[in-house]
């Protein structure tokens, strides 16, 4: 986009003429009112944080120690630790699982199958991205976690005695519905909108950079890791990061399948809890008092957290757009 | 070190068939990004079949119109859904009614007003944040300006999945209105037309079923939402269709519920339901999809 094209024609530059000077009420009017929709944006933004932040004073009251304890209760003991230990969990273990496939589709979609071919895989993941949360959670709790639950039993057998992987994947309390579930069900749910952010990173390649690799006899992987890769990085962790944020505030699915209990623990294949799932289990419970102020806070807390995490991949994203376009 | 440069030269190369282990290892990259595709249909297509062969089952014309919801114990073939479909349609119709035209208008502010004003990049910018905002937040905030004054309703459901379809609907509106050619534009002021009427006879025309195919994916969004819903509706067990007073339910919070318990009936009417709920988002998937193949073929 050349920037000439800024230039507002309904406002020409130079000496005032009188139709610029007469401009009708009803056209001042709809600047305002697009104006306004615009700026409901920071509103709700704003309000979001203000009301919040108000509801959650009582929670906030208790202290850094009370704050920051691992247990929740829902009675005397309020702590943030050990929900915000399971989101981060659950979360890293999606994007670990999730990125590698989202990323492998994204250079499939882009490199290896020709364009006109490209529409049905992009169908694909778009089911992939409506399907709604509560249906992966309802699939999940019904379907995967028994199937799943005799696999880590298996696991946890297997691995029993052994240093490391004993304490994260054994255990005496391997259950189906944990930490690893969750972040199964996570790297499903955060693989579409990964892999097309990606997609339109990856396409803003030039041409040349990839026509000039393969005629040095590149093979394809080499064009990907030389010429693609390079130029697309930056993009990709934005995609990454933004899917690490969706999979942060995902809530009804893994209300459902991480189990139902607060704890910081190695074991993965340990029930656990997350920000945005005890928010969604127990608030209906939490009639006043410290309960639903602890439950706003923590609501807080997730907002102020993928706000952070969007903030910097939408950093990284744009950048990598402004240096595509050669600025 | 000469000579084996030398004898390279000597001997003629086939540039396009690179041999040994360069050729092996570009081979299984290829074959690990076609698994990468497999891998995520094998979730995709084992959820589909369980959907429809549990749906299938449970749905019928009662499941879907019986406007009384049973208690979990009672089994499948007592009462049915009525509630909760009636339900969705309302509050996410309404929620669209709110969010479509306030997002567009949001877009058009940004790409015909705005320019490259800090306030215009500023809203832009976070509008993208905003799409990352978690469902659940919403229905908080919205339970605390509007449920804790105002008591539960389908309007405060529609409020929460309106502040979620917001940013959804400007960006994608906003994506289309930067495709609108600028010689349109300058063709109607030319013709002495004010910029609001250019906008609104000429530039959004132009982008329409763009912007109609973006909203109705907002709308399939919002539909399959069940956090916003959960503390600003609270449930009903029959039909409300009143939207502006009293609770009232949805598809997505009835699966929720019935996910939940232990029971065999409300298990079933859970699939039922998220079939039900997967068919309209799809519907809703497709029709947008149409559009904009309609659309790509006509500008050809």
């Amino acid at each position: 986009m050349s920037t000439v094209t800024k230039a507002d024609p309904a406002s020409p530059a130079g000496s005032a003429s009188p139709l610029h000077q007469r401009r009708p009420l009803g056209d001042r009017g709809f600047q305002i009112v697009a104006l306004g929709a615009g700026l409901l944006v920071l509103v709700i933004l704003v309000l979001i944080t203000y009301t919040t932040a108000q509801q959650s004073t009582t929670w906030f009251a208790g202290g850094f120690k009370d704050i920051f304890q691992v247990a929740f209760d829902g009675n005397t003991k309020f702590g943030a630790m050990g929900v915000l230990y399971g989101t981060v969990i659950s979360s890293v273990i999606g994007v670990i699982i999730g990125v590698p496939v989202s990323v492998g589709i994204a250079l499939l979609l882009t490199q290896v199958v020709p364009a006109r071919w490209a529409r049905p895989f992009v169908y694909v993941m778009d089911l992939l991205a409506v399907v709604p949360s509560v249906v992966w959670g309802l699939w999940g709790i019904i379907v995967l976690v028994p199937w799943l639950q005799k696999i880590y039993l298996d696991i946890a057998s297997g691995v029993k005695g052994i240093p490391v992987l004993d304490s994260l994947f054994g255990g005496p309390n391997v259950t189906g519905a944990s930490f690893f579930t969750a972040g199964l069900i996570l790297a499903i749910m955060i693989t579409p909108i990964i892999t097309s952010l990606s997609r339109e990173v990856i396409a803003t390649v030039p041409d040349i950079d990839k026509e000039g690799a393969y005629a040095l006899g590149a093979t394809r992987w080499e064009v990907i890791r030389g010429a693609v890769w390079p130029h697309s990085q930056g993009g990709v962790t934005g995609a990454i990061l933004i899917g690490f944020g969706r999979a942060m505030g995902e809530t009804i699915a893994v209300a459902l399948v991480i189990g139902d209990s607060v704890e910081v623990t190695p074991h993965l294949f340990y029930s656990g809890h997350s920000i945005a799932a005890i928010i969604a289990l127990q608030f209906g419970e939490a009639t006043g008092g410290e309960f639903r102020s602890a439950l706003i806070g923590l609501g807080l807390f997730l907002f102020v957290l993928t706000i952070l995490v969007n903030l910097v991949a939408r950093w990284f994203v744009e950048r990598s757009a402004r240096r595509a376009r050669g600025g | 070190m000469m000579a084996a440069i030398s004898d390279s030269l000597a001997r003629p190369v086939d540039l396009r068939e690179p041999s040994g282990w360069r050729r092996s290892k570009n081979q299984i990259m290829t074959i690990l990004m076609w698994l990468a595709f497999v891998i995520v249909l094998i979730p995709l297509g084992f959820v589909l079949v369980t959907l429809v062969a549990k749906g299938a089952a449970a749905i019928s014309w009662q499941f879907l119109t019986n406007s009384t919801i049973p208690p979990n114990v009672v089994p499948l073939g007592t009462g049915g859904m009525g509630a909760a479909v009636v339900g969705t349609l309302e509050v996410t119709g309404f929620a669209s009614l709110l969010a479509i035209p306030l997002g567009v208008l949001g877009a058009v502010y940004l790409n015909e007003y705005g320019g490259n004003r800090i306030l215009a990049r500023l809203i832009s910018f976070m509008s993208n944040v905003m799409t990352g905002v978690p469902s659940i937040v919403m229905g908080l905030f919205i339970f605390i300006i509007w449920v804790t004054h105002f008591g539960y309703s389908g309007l405060a459901g529609s409020f929460a999945l309106a502040c979620l379809m917001l940013p959804i609907v400007i960006r994608s509106s906003y994506e289309m209105l930067i495709l609108v050619p600028d010689s349109l534009r300058q063709g109607s002021y030319a013709l002495g037309a004010s910029k609001a009427r250019v906008t609104l006879t000429v530039v959004l025309p132009a982008a329409l079923s763009g912007i109609v195919s973006g909203a109705l994916l907002a709308v399939a969004r919002a539909a399959g939402e069940t956090a916003p819903v959960l503390f600003t509706m609270l449930t009903v067990e029959q039909t409300n269709a009143n939207l502006f007073s009293g609770p009232n339910t949805t598809l997505p919070f009835q699966i929720f519920m019935n996910a939940q318990s232990a029971y065999t009936g409300a298990n079933a009417r859970a699939w039922g339901a998220a079939l039900t709920l997967v068919a309209i988002t799809f519907i809703l998937m497709i029709a947008a999809r149409i559009i904009t193949a309609l659309f790509t073929r006509n500008a050809r």
